[in-house]
């Protein structure tokens, strides 16, 4: 089990680890323009496979909009 | 801290503005009356007469670059503005060299996927300076679903972060000018209340 800050809010999880693109399909983010920080450092798409998300860890999900 | 002294911190302020449509020109309007020193602004387009429905141009300026009409009617309300334009379509190999000198920098984007990009290089290559984004402002009503999300340190977001411009939900000028007043509102605050 692990505990998580998600977009401010807390979270838990059963898994000890998740990797973010596990967690982003876990959380059904289906958007397809996301930001992904973990610990305040950007995660680009291509490494969202490779990064993994561990107990405690502070991660931002944001999904983006048009219109301006 | 008084009226002077706020005046004199925000004139020693430069601010970058990352497209010049309908957040962009308000909120460039909105600081330039606050009284800041310096815009760096950002946009490839010209004046289109439907943009008069919501962006800080005049019938008699269709035709010209955004970031030439924008700086006419910038200077209209505040004379002592220094203005420096950039006419082209950001990419992730520019944002750098043009925003290196900007106190904060204001996405101003109407497209997602050029959010994201503006969002990525800032925290990448400027992640000392502030970034404002705007996300999600089409349609009307619903104010209080428009909030200002400080995601972490240096990354602001205002908006519904939900509703996306389309033909039912077009972008109104209202709501799209409460997200440009927060973006402007939040810029102040960071430059104010040293949160840099």
């Amino acid at each position: 089990m692990m505990n998580i800050i998600l977009n401010n809010r807390p979270e838990s999880f059963d898994e000890q680890r998740l990797t973010f693109e596990e967690l982003i399909k876990k959380k059904n983010f289906t958007f397809r323009l996301l930001v992904t920080k973990l610990n305040g450092k950007l995660v680009r798409k291509e490494h969202r496979h490779t990064t993994e998300i561990k107990d405690g860890d502070n991660v931002t999900v944001l999904h983006l909009i048009s219109g301006g | 801290m008084d009226t002077k002294q706020i005046e004199t911190i925000l004139q020693t302020k430069t601010i970058g503005i990352a497209g010049c449509g309908g957040l962009g020109s308000n909120c460039a309007a909105l600081l330039a009356r606050a009284g800041i020193g310096k815009l760096v602004l950002a946009d490839f387009d010209k004046v289109d007469a439907s943009n008069l429905s919501r962006q800080y141009f005049f019938r008699s300026q269709v035709g010209l670059y955004k970031i030439d009409a924008l700086r006419q009617n910038l200077l209209q309300l505040n004379p002592a503005l220094i203005i420096e334009t950039h006419c082209l379509r950001l990419t992730d190999a520019d944002i750098a060299s043009l925003f290196i000198g900007c106190d904060v920098v204001v996405e101003a984007f109407d497209d997602a996927t050029a959010k994201l990009m503006l969002i990525e290089t800032m925290a990448l290559e400027l992640p000392a300076t502030p970034l404002v984004a705007g996300n999600g402002l089409a349609g009307w009503g619903n104010n209080n679903s428009i909030t200002t999300l400080r995601v972490d340190k240096n990354l602001y977001i205002c908006g519904d972060g939900i509703l996306e411009t389309s033909q039912e939900l077009p972008p109104l000028a209202p709501r799209l000018m409460v997200v440009a007043a927060m973006q402007a509102n939040q810029v102040l605050e960071i430059l104010l209340n040293n949160t840099i």
